[in-house]
């Protein structure tokens, strides 16, 4: 009776629409027939906190959430945040992250600095990172406000989801007139 | 078909599928989506009523006309409904009534850490705990079903993971109950007298013998046969927790957590080498089987404080942290929840944080603005104490505290709790000034109407409460409004009233950002002049988020324009996310903060 769950933890700050994204990716999972649960903390963290969400998905998923030491993938939509959960992630785990860098109050008070060497701290622990300019590639895609589709485009690369359903998934998540621009988004974070 | 939801969103399902047809209750973390979701559903009722008191009252209405009805509150809002909750325990409920407690273990979103469980054995209630969504949809049914079967209200329990967490459920379409009527309230039952109520008294207590017959047979209550090496009894979450770390083990998973199947728990018990209880915050069932006599391990190895994960039950039970290749102690500066851009708190907390008064505070978004720059705000008890305590504050310093103390609160809070203790404050005359935060919304839990905005929960214009003549009313002699976003008018208007003697009330009042649409807002917004500013830093007293501060690299320090001395960085507005409020503007005294796109 081995656990088989595979866990996806997405993490960033209150408004990069992380809870938006882990909604699809759970989506496209139970379409693609697996036991999904996931689970965030709402209430404070619309007002500028760290937000996290865990997508947890298998034969059968008891906890919402992953212990840690156990995560599978982590999407990290702000450089920094990435740092905070590493304690989070399995050995040889894979790390997705934005290089987007949003200022907690600190270092804008001048107090902190924001740290410079993510990446380099990243690999020094966990080898198989992939470090994207989501930002960019959403206003490629032809609206800033897509980085999230793009983030899920690059995790896509590693879920046992098929792109037809993928296509399914994205068209019934937007309204019409986003749904291309969506696509767009969804493609370039694809083969980023 | 097959729904991934909320919690929350099946419980609210489960209540329309089976045909409740009222609910009733007040926003709080994690409560808050089940009135919203089932709001939203044909041919029922619900409302936010101005506070869970009221709210649970309402509901016992209903269910005393014969409705399956439903009141829902956050953890501390059973605290407000405690007064008619032990006593409608008495009465029973002719139809069905449900309430929900939606703890907070972690406290993500909540002044304490209760564990409401306790308040199931105390109003002697049954109390129902689902693990997950399906189990939240279910459950709401066999509640409402135990309600009237046994003439009681009923618990259901959730904690924030459950109510937030996401997972898949098969709703069933809805089912017309039988309708209960009621031509006349039996008096020996509803009027609770000293006499009859020491005969409802009686009947609770058979009820409850009965309950504990039903729990052992309850189809939520259930034995899993495994490895007999370990059992773990468990309810509601952690059985998750529990199921995720140790497959193996055999389990008692508890969907009644009051009344306990104490022959259950037995055979179990008899059934497995060494026994576990999996439970967060108090050790409310390990305390049980305890007194049956029956050996188990609990918080000798489990923690008290915080909610669990998969992780915390291993270390528990292991004896040893669980492996993580990870870094643990890297020194990350943390991002704390912060008021939003543009937030008319922040001028307001901007202007008391610089006077030398007490603040005594409130639940709301505002209470963060007792973080540092602001420093605007001194104590948070619960929901409506900050006129109370400013009160005691102004009553104890006597003499000496003339001048000196403010309570602030916002307008969803003042309404619902606020009210009796701003007319203490006339009654008994404290010299105090009483700022109601008015942002014309329940902001802190997602923007939910009250009395004073005028619309209902279901989206009906109605009566919209006047602060003014409350005030007037309850005999408040002084009353100023003033806008949060003057900072000059607001401190001098907060100087005049703190002199006056007597209670006075300031109505500080501005629409939440967040109601605002995007063009209204940004219809300017601003900029550094490079030139004039000196890095004084006058700006950053605001911790207003778009606004940083950025030291000048090494050898490229600059002087201070129009002094000699050095400068050593420079403030920077993020436009994007300037709302173009002005308060910056405001306080810097060198005109360095322009318009964009404004030519200096």
């Amino acid at each position: 009776m081995k656990n088989t769950t595979k866990t996806i933890l997405l993490a960033g700050v209150g408004g990069q629409g992380i809870l938006r994204a882990s909604d699809i990716l759970s989506m496209a999972l139970m379409a693609s027939g697996f036991d999904v649960k996931k689970s965030e903390v709402h209430g404070m963290a619309q007002r500028g906190g760290c937000v996290t969400s865990h997508v947890r998905y298998g034969e059968k998923v008891y906890s919402p959430i992953a212990k840690k030491g156990s995560v599978d993938i982590l999407l990290s939509f702000e450089k920094l945040e990435t740092l905070r959960y590493l304690n989070y992630m399995k050995p040889g785990a894979r790390i997705i992250l934005n290089e987007e860098e949003l200022f907690p109050p600190s270092v804008n008070l001048g107090e902190a600095d924001y740290p410079k060497d993510v990446v380099e701290t990243t690999k020094k622990y966990f080898k198989n990172i992939l470090s994207i300019n989501a930002t960019a590639l959403a206003f490629q895609a032809g609206n800033i406000r897509t980085a999230n589709t793009v983030m899920i485009g690059v995790v896509s690369r590693y879920m046992d989801v098929t792109l037809k359903t993928w296509g399914e998934i994205l068209n019934d998540a937007f309204p019409k007139k986003l749904i291309a621009v969506n696509m767009t988004a969804f493609e370039l974070g694809r083969s980023a | 078909m097959k729904i991934i939801m909320s919690g929350n969103e099946a419980i609210a399902r489960g209540a329309y599928e089976c045909g409740a047809t009222f609910a009733s209750g007040y926003p709080g973390t994690p409560s808050t989506e089940i009135l919203e979701e089932f709001a939203k559903y044909e041919g029922v009722y619900a409302e936010w009523s101005p506070n869970e008191k009221v709210g649970l009252e309402v509901a016992i209405g209903a269910a005393m006309a014969g409705a399956r009805a439903m009141a829902v509150m956050k953890h501390v809002g059973v605290n407000v409904a405690a007064d008619p909750l032990f006593t409608a325990s008495y009465t029973g409920t002719n139809g069905a009534l449900v309430i929900i407690t939606a703890d907070d273990p972690s406290l993500h979103s909540s002044q304490n850490e209760q564990d409401n469980r306790n308040y199931a054995k105390f109003a002697k209630i049954p109390m129902l705990e689902p693990s997950d969504s399906e189990e939240a949809r279910i459950f709401i049914k066999k509640a409402f079903e135990i309600s009237e079967t046994f003439d009681t209200p009923v618990f259901l329990r959730t904690t924030t993971r459950v109510s937030h967490s996401k997972s898949i459920v098969e709703p069933e379409e809805p089912v017309k109950p039988e309708k209960r009527v009621v031509e006349r309230l039996d008096p020996s039952k509803y009027v609770m007298v000293p006499f009859n109520a020491r005969n409802r008294r009686i009947v609770v207590e058979e009820r409850t013998k009965k309950l504990q017959k039903y729990a052992e047979t309850f189809s939520e209550n259930r034995l899993e046969w495994n490895d007999r090496k370990a059992g773990i009894i468990t309810a509601g979450m952690t059985y998750n927790y529990a199921k995720d770390v140790f497959p193996a083990y055999s389990y008692l998973k508890l969907g009644m957590v009051h009344p306990l199947p104490e022959g259950l728990i037995r055979e179990f018990a008899r059934g497995v080498r060494k026994l576990y209880v999996v439970e967060e915050l108090d050790p409310f069932i390990e305390e049980h089987i305890r007194a049956m006599g029956i050996k188990v391990v609990g918080k000798s190895v489990f923690p008290y404080t915080n909610e669990f994960d998969p992780g915390v039950v291993e270390e528990s039970i292991k004896g040893r942290p669980v492996r993580s290749v990870g870094p643990q102690n890297l020194n990350i500066p943390p991002r704390p929840p912060n008021l939003c851009p543009g937030c008319p708190h922040r001028g307001l907390f901007y202007v008391l944080g610089k006077m030398k008064v007490f603040v005594t505070g409130d639940i709301g978004c505002y209470t963060l603005s007792f973080m540092k720059p602001l420093e605007g705000l001194h104590s948070c008890i619960c929901m409506g104490a900050s006129i109370g305590t400013a009160h005691g504050i102004s009553k104890a310093l006597r003499e000496k505290g003339k001048g000196k103390v403010v309570g602030v609160l916002g307008d969803s809070t003042f309404i619902h709790s606020g009210i009796t203790s701003l007319l203490n404050t006339a009654y008994n005359k404290s010299d105090v000034v009483i700022i109601i935060a008015d942002n014309s919304t329940t902001a802190m839990t997602g923007m939910q109407h009250h009395p004073g905005t005028g619309t209902t929960l279901q989206g009906n214009m109605t009566a919209t409460l006047d602060f003014e003549i409350l005030a007037k009313g309850l005999g408040i002699e002084s009353i100023r409004i003033i806008d949060p976003y003057d900072l000059k008018n607001t401190r001098s208007v907060m100087k005049e009233e703190l002199s006056r003697p007597g209670p006075s009330l300031v109505i500080s009042r501005a629409p939440c950002v967040l109601l605002l649409s995007k063009t209204t807002l940004r219809k300017k917004t601003f900029r550094i002049d490079e030139e004039k500013c000196t890095g004084c830093k006058a700006c950053l007293g605001l911790g207003c988020p778009p606004i940083s501060w950025h030291r000048f690299p090494e050898g490229s320090e600059r002087t201070v324009p129009g002094k000699t001395k050095k400068q050593e960085g420079m403030a920077t507005i993020d436009s994007a996310f300037c709302t173009g409020c002005t308060l910056c503007q405001q306080l810097c005294g060198f005109k360095a903060i322009v318009e964009s796109g404004e030519v200096s």
